[in-house]
């Protein structure tokens, strides 16, 4: 299965969830936020959000700014 | 003297609020966050990058400055509520530094996608405050539509030209029923000053400081400057006369 993690092509799985595509990127759990197809979803569904073949996932942080 | 600075309920006695962008280093913005007595930080919200060694979020927790996560780099109403319900989920605040620009070479913030972000993160549940023009008219708008503050600018970001028009932010000030907050264009010290004798607030400014040649002596300086001002602001300052007033008694 395809996907796009901020903007770069993964393979992934089958069925895989929101946290294995998080751990593409990174181990925390805090400070981090994700949206899979320009929705919010929570740290408490990473684990039970499949993702779907083409899902844009994108992995927030806080950064320097403003 | 108790003179806190209340928003959202929540108070503070530092009415200097920072921004993180700008910076060479997490020691140098340490140093002037802690030098500058800030309570209140903005950050950005951005692709992660596994790369990235520490984090402006150690920062600010170490220093227990509370965190403000703005909308830097949203150009709709759309891309600015997705970007707060990011930050609201990795930074557990409800609290957004609302900003949404109309192009890349002015950064001036856009009224219409602005008005229409603070309306649906109020109606979200967010403690809203948003980057917007020097416009008395807007302002009240935002108040009305469920703002916490509103942050007009004195001139464009990273600008340090100042406040281009003191007599729009006194209109902005004198109409206000939540805090005003000088956003963008501070320069130096006296800039900061100028906002708080105006009647704002508070003055949030990032570059002044993060860009000077010894940052954490720029904070320090704005910290004195927002203080100063402040005090003159309560103070009540002189009126301006057209010619003199002696001083010394005139009488030999």
């Amino acid at each position: 299965m395809n996907v796009t993690i901020n903007g770069t092509a993964h393979e992934l799985p089958s069925g895989a969830t929101v946290t294995q595509a998080v751990r593409k990127l990174t181990e925390a759990t805090s400070g981090v936020a994700v949206a899979v197809n320009d929705e919010v979803v929570s740290r408490g569904a990473w684990d039970s959000t499949a993702l779907a073949e083409a899902d844009r996932v994108e992995v927030l942080t806080a950064v320097q700014g403003g | 003297m108790d003179d806190d600075l209340i928003i959202g309920g929540e108070k503070f006695s530092s009415r200097l609020i920072m921004g993180t962008g700008g910076a060479p280093s997490l020691e140098v913005l340490d140093q002037a966050l802690v030098a500058s007595g800030t309570e209140l930080t903005t950050v950005a919200m951005r692709r992660l990058d596994p790369s990235a060694r520490g984090s402006v979020l150690d920062v600010l927790r170490t220093r227990g400055i509370k965190v403000l996560p703005n909308t830097a780099g949203c150009f709709t109403a759309g891309e600015a509520v997705l970007t707060a319900r990011l930050a609201r989920e990795a930074l557990e605040t409800n609290w957004v530094k609302l900003e949404v620009i109309s192009d890349e070479r002015t950064l001036l913030p856009d009224p219409i996608e602005t008005f229409d972000a603070a309306e649906r993160l109020v109606a979200d549940g967010f403690v809203v405050l948003p980057y917007i023009g020097d416009d008395p008219a807007l302002a009240r708008r935002l108040e009305q539509a469920g703002c916490a503050a509103v942050m007009p600018l004195g001139a464009p970001i990273g600008s340090g030209l100042g406040i281009r028009n003191p007599h729009n932010i006194e209109l902005i000030v004198e109409a206000a029923g939540v805090p005003v907050i000088l956003d963008a264009g501070i320069g130096t010290a006296s800039d900061a000053a100028l906002a708080m004798e105006l009647g704002c607030d508070a003055v949030l400014l990032a570059t002044a400081v993060t860009r000077a040649q010894r940052p954490d002596m720029m904070a320090e300086a704005m910290r004195s400057a927002v203080r100063a001002g402040r005090l003159a602001r309560l103070a009540g300052r002189i009126p301006r006369r057209r010619y003199a007033e002696a001083s010394s008694p005139m009488n030999p």
